[in-house]
């Protein structure tokens, strides 16, 4: 790497970073909610901080506390793990224009750091203006230290500072996602998947147990997209 | 740390890790021309209305309220932070009202 790339990589490690700021604080909170969870559970201080740093992912945490009960159900725990966190297949997947031309080991050191948020925090931006792979990984860096310091924060303190609703912090994530959607809309050509998209979300969430209802929208969605015939000759601003 | 507790957190990692790298290499080796690229171009978008709505509709009324404001807030002024204060403000004060 040339020094001039080492200092826009850096540079764009930085915007992702800040960019994520306006979500940290409700990580934060929703990992003190967990941390407080995974004490009464018997979760110790360094199990709690391995799971942080290594699973790094919200509500699949929380349900490895709430069945962390001895004698610990490592198969039953690693299929509920493999349910909730099937998004991040679909995820992965369109991250993959980002990620054009970079090594086998950038993709697997960059990868891990990837969640909800930072990763919409950089879809929103990707058909706008220029980000690289260093921005979703300040995301991550940011995202993981707020998950971090909540947790243990929740884990050391008690339940005194765990409670996001009385804030509205729950809400949130849903508004910061609602801001950016708008980012991803790219015409009348969206009408359609959108739609059916949202109908397919909400009757997956109400009548399927789990998280699947992101998949069943987003595949859903995503093939009527596919499958409605272009009217005019595509045009994607990457190419 | 015992061994069945740290047995519970490196499966939980290697999964959760396998499908973040697992769906990039995927994707990288699938067509990119046609109605794969169609389905790709539209998933980001889809996947994250999916996380949103059954979210937005499952708070009631001033759930309701504030993803419209948050909504419109966004439209106008495209400022993310902005946008999320007022409907974490809306959702906040329609509970601390009672309402």
């Amino acid at each position: 790497m040339t020094e001039n790339q080492g200092t826009q990589a850096l540079q764009q490690l930085r915007v992702g970073f800040v960019a994520n700021l306006v979500v940290a604080a409700s990580v934060g909170a929703y990992g003190s909610v967990l941390g407080v969870l995974a004490a009464k559970k018997g979760l110790s201080w360094s199990e709690l901080l391995l799971m942080n740093l290594s699973v790094f992912a919200g509500s699949a945490q929380f349900v490895i506390v709430d069945m962390w009960l001895p004698p610990l159900p490592v198969v039953e725990i690693t299929l509920a793990v493999l349910v909730i966190n099937m998004r991040y297949l679909l995820i992965g997947a369109s991250l993959e224009p980002l990620f054009v031309g970079t090594s086998f080991r950038h993709k697997a050191l960059f990868m891990h750091l990837v969640a909800d948020e930072n990763w919409a925090m950089t879809m929103a931006r990707f058909h706008r203006q220029k980000v690289t792979t260093y921005f979703l990984l300040g995301g991550g860096i940011c995202v993981q230290s707020a998950w971090c310091l909540g947790t243990m924060a929740g884990h050391r303190l008690g339940a005194g500072i765990a409670e996001p609703e009385r804030f509205g912090l729950d809400f949130a994530f849903v508004a910061v996602f609602t801001a950016l959607v708008f980012s991803f809309w790219r015409g009348r050509q969206d009408l359609l998947p959108w739609t059916v998209t949202a109908v397919l979300a909400y009757i997956g969430a109400s009548y399927v147990p789990g998280k699947w209802y992101i998949l069943i929208g987003g595949v859903g969605g995503a093939l009527v997209a596919a499958f409605t015939p272009a009217t005019k000759p595509e045009v994607t601003p990457h190419d | 740390m015992t061994d069945a507790s740290f047995a519970v957190i490196a499966a939980a990692a290697a999964v959760t890790y396998g499908l973040r790298l697992g769906g990039l290499l995927l994707a990288g080796r699938l067509p990119r021309t046609g109605r794969f690229r169609r389905f790709m171009n539209a998933l980001p978008g889809t996947i994250l209305l999916s996380l949103i709505v059954p979210a937005a509709l499952a708070g009631g009324l001033w759930s309701w309220v504030a993803t419209l404001c948050t909504a419109l807030c966004s439209l106008k002024t495209g400022n993310v932070f902005l946008s999320m204060l007022l409907g974490v403000g809306i959702v906040a004060g329609s509970r601390w009202l009672g309402l």
